[in-house]
């Protein structure tokens, strides 16, 4: 399998959890939410200054429908966080050379690029 | 375990929030010799499938679910720099955009999944695999032990920063107790993801595992026997 291609697989992979499967997950607190209501220290949470993001608490502001509200917003954050690290992880990179000399290309011959 | 903002008075976050601009500094650096043109691409993919991972709550019982985490999982497939800043970037879109973890806890939370959880999963993995058989089979599951080990490990930090500057009065052997116990069964579930979806890489392309890599090159250099020439050209 190229890179090409197994970065096309992963995306395609990542956005349909997000976009599709998120719908099914769970909906109870996670675990630091329940500890903190079991032990008493829920209510010193504050509402956070992005609360009324369009995108808050993974849904998408102005759609009614629950599925697609919270799938939309699963498919704009996995955007923006590859948009985010891929542009940083292109700056950072060392361009034309391999990550770590010693290491050689242990891939087949025909799966090179 | 997103921490809202509230939980940590003013001092304790501005002191994780001094750890975690150090901290993102010194991955800033050491990703540079961790990503060439062919890994950035595969660390954007990284973190981009972090994301969707912490949308997935798995139920863990009694009321309570848990979700990836990621730090093992990225550090495996994307080393540990990387993976700092694959997480810290996942945590800044969800407190930005999604709300999920505070603004002013986003120094916490990077603390506690990017720089714990990473450089956690990341020893333990090492550990692991140095134990385990030597070969790419053995990564998934050395994943799996860091992943499982991480988890409570940045539960335990936070009751520690708790401890220090939490804001409501409550014990702090209640917490701890609490924080483990839950958090000990969503490592299991963190092990179990991560193992899955390295095992599925290891599976299709190997050498795209940072974890794998020093496992892949005693293997390259095994093929120049004559009697394993037949592995070389499988």
């Amino acid at each position: 399998m190229s890179t090409r291609r197994f970065v096309a697989v992963g995306l395609l992979v990542a956005l349909l959890v997000a976009g599709v499967a998120s719908f099914y997950a769970s909906s109870h607190p996670d675990g630091l939410e329940h500890v903190a209501e079991q032990t008493g220290f829920l209510d010193s949470a504050d509402d956070s200054p992005a609360a009324d993001s369009p995108l808050a608490d993974y849904q998408t502001r102005g759609v009614g429908d629950d599925r697609i509200s919270g799938g939309l917003a699963g498919v704009i954050g996995c955007l923006l966080t590859l948009g985010v690290s891929g542009g940083l992880f292109l700056v950072l990179r060392r361009r034309g050379t391999p990550a770590d000399p010693d290491q050689v290309d242990s891939r087949p011959v025909d799966s090179q690029v | 375990m997103h921490v809202p903002d509230g939980f940590l008075d003013a001092p304790t976050s501005l002191a994780t929030g001094a750890v975690a601009v150090a901290g993102v500094a010194i991955a800033l650096r050491g990703a540079r010799r961790e990503l060439d043109d062919r890994t950035a691409p595969v660390a954007g993919l990284v973190a981009t499938f972090v994301f969707a991972g912490q949308m997935m709550n798995f139920p863990v019982g009694a009321g309570t679910s848990g979700h990836l985490l990621g730090g093992a999982l990225a550090a495996v497939l994307a080393g540990p720099y990387t993976a700092v800043l694959c997480i810290s970037v996942v945590l800044l879109v969800q407190a930005l955009f999604i709300a999920d973890g505070g603004i002013t806890a986003l120094g916490t939370n990077v603390t506690l999944m990017a720089l714990v959880g990473v450089g956690v999963g990341w020893l333990v993995f090492k550990v692991a695999r140095a134990v385990l058989p030597k070969r790419p089979a053995s990564v998934p599951f050395a994943a799996a032990v860091g992943a499982f080990v991480s988890v409570p490990a940045a539960a335990a930090t936070f009751t520690l920063l708790f401890a220090v500057g939490g804001v409501a009065p409550v014990e702090t052997g209640k917490v701890l107790t609490a924080m483990l116990g839950w958090h000990t069964l969503i490592g299991v579930g963190e092990a179990i993801v991560t193992a899955l979806v390295v095992g599925s890489v290891v599976a299709v392309r190997p050498d795209l595992v940072h974890g794998a890599r020093p496992l892949l090159s005693t293997r390259t250099l095994e093929i120049r026997s004559p009697l394993a020439g037949k592995e070389a050209t499988r």
